[in-house]
């Protein structure tokens, strides 16, 4: 073989190395949930049972950070469990959500019992149940008959809500969204791309508080605070559990008085076929990671990826950490 | 708010931050430095997963558009549709590509390089066309008259005289895969996209800079990398000088 | 097995549906798809293409023009092209929508950024690159370097530079493509906003950007064919 030849060979090889070898590191996830000795007496450590190994678990989530975050602390928590665990996460509204599930393409993904009962069984907000327990059993009464299954909910909840700059609130003088009455047809309304057709969103807002607004512009959830601090929009929709609102007195939310923005713990929702084949560890593990969501405790988690801009996936190993679940 | 279902397993106190005192961060200045020395390991797996999808992909595109312009060059008649074919998935937007193979390879990595693959044909492709059709007539001649077959002209001269247009077609395709890269987070391919569009990293000032030089610097690299590789693979250039 | 490539099949008529006849959205409440939002869109795709490219033209090749014709600048002129290969168009709209802000002027700059790279490097070797006989021959005829530049390298570089500016709206298209990101809607909101249009919604997108973006080449390539004068035709002929 001529040494021009061999020069080709050692190059191609060089770089095939290079790309077999990095796609080696790059699949291989940073698994330190992997526990299996019995050092820590704790009972909530994760064990890893070796036969959820050959289960191959896709965790969803929506798009925005605590879907994120509960996304990777579900997944790394089945991980821990000794499953094989992918994830595919941001994947869009509850919409895109609910179809990748029935599609088969996720395993399970996080939802919100209100969102689950308003968007996908048309329940009018007034008939989400406040009582957390109620609205379980309603949900999983509706999610049967399609063959889904949602595990048992998070101590917290979350709910819409209508947000506004502090400095604006206390110049239209409104406190609930009812004041907005008269003043809404010429402010301007900014949420999700989906808020349009939710009935615990700008579709309530139009009817139950009959409300109508200057303009309704659909924007990445991840913007909207921006929007608020760039004055593009007068109102946006926001979260209940969003760090921001905690960490300063910059943005208000206005009084849901009429009760049209229903709040919602999170359930885990699966097929009933993926819960068969997955064994009991599936349903224990998740139920263990999500026990410490207090409401105080998810505000922290969504602090550490909005304002301080933590890798998610980190910050739900924090937390498995912190808790013992993981070490 | 609501009533608790479960046991609760309780986080110690100082888990909580406090967030009083504002900063660099909180205020979404332009580039924090101290934010990116502190988080600079979030960027480790999304820049390999990066690097995965260029080198797979710049490797794949190669050896096709290889096959495809050897093809091409015993059958003249070849180029054209040859080029016009790469040249469509050229045209064609990643994201578009995207989304147009989800019915068929769905979501996740291969996706995302079946389609960085088809940028990178028509770049590579045109590069060896031209390189092989530039070797001087009288070099052709005189390596037939010392009695090489086509085969051996193929591999022993024309390819090694083509190898400075194929090296600069391989430093084109990977700069702009690398750059392309980016977009894989659309297809749930991984990459630095997710650093800069996912979740509340949209608006993140320092994030998107970081994310995005990690990308310029990659791009750099490799241009260089092969660059140099070009030159040691054509020792007789620089004899000439 | 057989059933995904039937499926396939099913989404793609779904997504010609979703084209022509205005539907109600995944969850229901607004109505999506139908020939005039498409038309919206794809005007919006159109104007925002046709301005950044007109912008890179206005600056970049009177520059590479100048550059060329002296043969000045040369590193900072192919540098440029590399350059501009290098910048992730993903990063450029996320970091121009965060700090600068959005809106249709900082998008158009945007995209001009992207544009001017390839523009710029293929019109100064192009002008570079044409014989200098002509160029002797031109001086020799009493041309001024205006007359030169305008009636002789220009010409001649047609093809180079065509290449250069088919590359830059490859660039552009692409990049506004994800111009929603930025807050103005083009065709590509049909396959960002997964959750308003749907899985039909995003297939048409696609599909709508890539015949766009094709029809736009062709029309370059037209134009090329049109501006190339014809002894160079003859001599790319032979």
């Amino acid at each position: 073989m001529s040494s021009t030849k061999l020069k080709y060979l050692l190059v191609l090889s060089i770089c095939a190395m290079l790309a077999f070898g990095l796609a080696a590191c790059g699949s291989d996830d940073s698994d330190d949930g992997d526990s299996g000795s019995g050092n820590s007496s704790s009972a909530e450590l994760i064990q890893s049972n070796p036969d959820n190994e050959s289960v191959d678990l896709t965790i969803g989530s929506k798009n925005f950070t605590e879907q994120i975050v509960l996304g990777e602390i579900y997944a790394q928590g089945l991980e821990a469990a000794g499953y094989s665990v992918d994830t595919d996460l941001n994947l869009g509204s509850e919409t895109i959500a609910l179809a990748a599930l029935k599609k088969g393409e996720i395993s399970g993904y996080p939802e919100y019992v209100s969102t689950a009962l308003t968007s996908f069984y048309d329940a009018a907000p007034e008939d989400v149940p406040a009582d957390a327990q109620e609205a379980f059993t309603k949900v999983q009464a509706d999610l049967k008959k399609d063959g889904l299954v949602a595990f048992p909910p998070t101590p917290f909840a979350s709910a819409n809500a209508v947000g506004l700059l502090t400095s604006k609130a206390e110049e239209l003088g409104v406190t609930k969204i009812s004041d907005l009455e008269g003043k809404s047809q010429d402010l301007t309304l900014y949420g999700s791309p989906e808020c349009r057709q939710r009935i615990d969103c700008l579709v309530g807002l139009n009817e139950n508080y009959g409300l109508e607004f200057k303009s309704f512009t659909p924007v990445d959830i991840g913007l909207r605070y921006e929007v608020l601090d760039k004055g593009q929009a007068d109102l946006s929709i926001l979260f209940t559990t969003d760090a921001q609102l905690g960490a300063s007195d910059k943005y208000t939310i206005l009084e849901d008085d009429k009760g049209v923005l229903p709040a919602g713990n999170v359930v885990f929702l699966t097929e009933q076929k993926t819960i068969d084949e997955a064994g009991p560890d599936y349903q224990a593990t998740i139920e263990k990671v999500q026990s410490g969501l207090t409401e105080k405790v998810m505000q922290e988690l969504d602090a550490r990826v909005d304002i301080d801009k933590e890798d998610p996936a980190a910050v739900a190993a924090d937390y498995l950490k912190a808790s013992g679940y993981t070490e | 708010m609501n009533e608790l279902l479960l046991p609760i397993a309780e986080v110690s106190g100082d888990f909580f931050k406090d967030r009083s005192g504002g900063g660099c961060i909180q205020d979404n200045k332009l580039f924090c430095p101290g934010w990116v020395a502190d988080n600079y390991d979030r960027y480790v797996d999304p820049t390999l997963q990066h690097l995965v999808l260029v080198l797979s992909s710049v490797a794949a595109g190669f050896l096709i558009a290889f096959a495809l312009a050897i093809l091409a060059h015993r059958h003249r008649w070849l180029s054209s549709p040859f080029l016009a074919g790469t040249g469509i998935l050229y045209t064609i937007p990643s994201i578009s590509f995207f989304f147009l193979l989800l019915p068929i390879t769905g979501r996740g990595q291969l996706t995302a390089i079946i389609a960085l693959t088809a940028f990178t044909l028509q770049i590579i492709f045109r590069n060896i066309t031209t390189g092989l059709r530039n070797v001087p007539p009288n070099v052709t001649e005189a390596a037939r008259g010392v009695g090489l077959t086509s085969q051996q002209m193929l591999w022993r001269v024309e390819l090694p005289l083509a190898l400075p247009e194929i090296v600069a077609g391989l430093r084109i395709a990977t700069v702009s895969t690398v750059a392309l890269a980016t977009l894989a987070v659309f297809a749930n391919g991984g990459g630095l996209g997710a650093e800069i569009i996912v979740g509340s990293n949209i608006t993140f000032k320092t994030g998107i800079i970081v994310a995005g030089g990690i990308a310029v610097i990659m791009a750099i690299l490799f241009d260089g990398l092969i660059l140099l590789a070009g030159k040691l693979l054509t020792p007789w250039e620089r004899a000439a000088l | 097995m057989i059933a995904a490539p039937i499926a396939a099949l099913g989404l793609f008529g779904d997504a010609f549906n979703f084209v022509f006849t205005p539907q109600e959205a995944e969850g229901g409440g607004v109505m999506v798809g139908g020939l005039d939002q498409v038309g919206e869109l794809a005007a919006k795709q159109l104007e925002v293409t046709v301005l950044a490219l007109g912008v890179a033209l206005v600056l970049a090749l009177p520059v590479g023009l100048l550059l060329g014709h002296y043969g000045k600048g040369e590193f900072v002129a192919v540098s440029a092209g590399n350059a501009g290969r290098a910048i992730p168009e993903l990063a450029l709209i996320a970091l121009m929508a965060a700090a600068v802000g959005v809106g249709l002027f900082n998008l158009v700059v945007a995209l001009a950024i992207l544009g001017i790279p390839p523009i710029l490097t293929n019109t100064f070797v192009g002008i570079k690159q044409v014989d200098r006989s002509s160029v002797e021959a031109a001086k020799g005829m009493g041309m001024t370097n205006r007359e030169i530049m305008t009636k002789v390298e220009l010409p001649l570089a047609v093809p180079t530079i065509m290449g250069g500016v088919r590359t830059a709206s490859i660039n552009i298209i692409a990049t506004a493509t994800i111009a929603p990101l930025a807050g103005i809607l083009t065709l590509g909101d049909f396959i960002i906003s997964r959750n308003v249009y749907g899985d039909a919604g995003v297939l048409a997108g696609a599909i709508l950007v890539a015949l766009m973006a094709i029809t736009i080449e062709c029309l370059l390539a037209g134009v090329q064919w049109a501006l190339t004068s014809r002894g160079i035709k003859l001599q790319r002929a032979a």
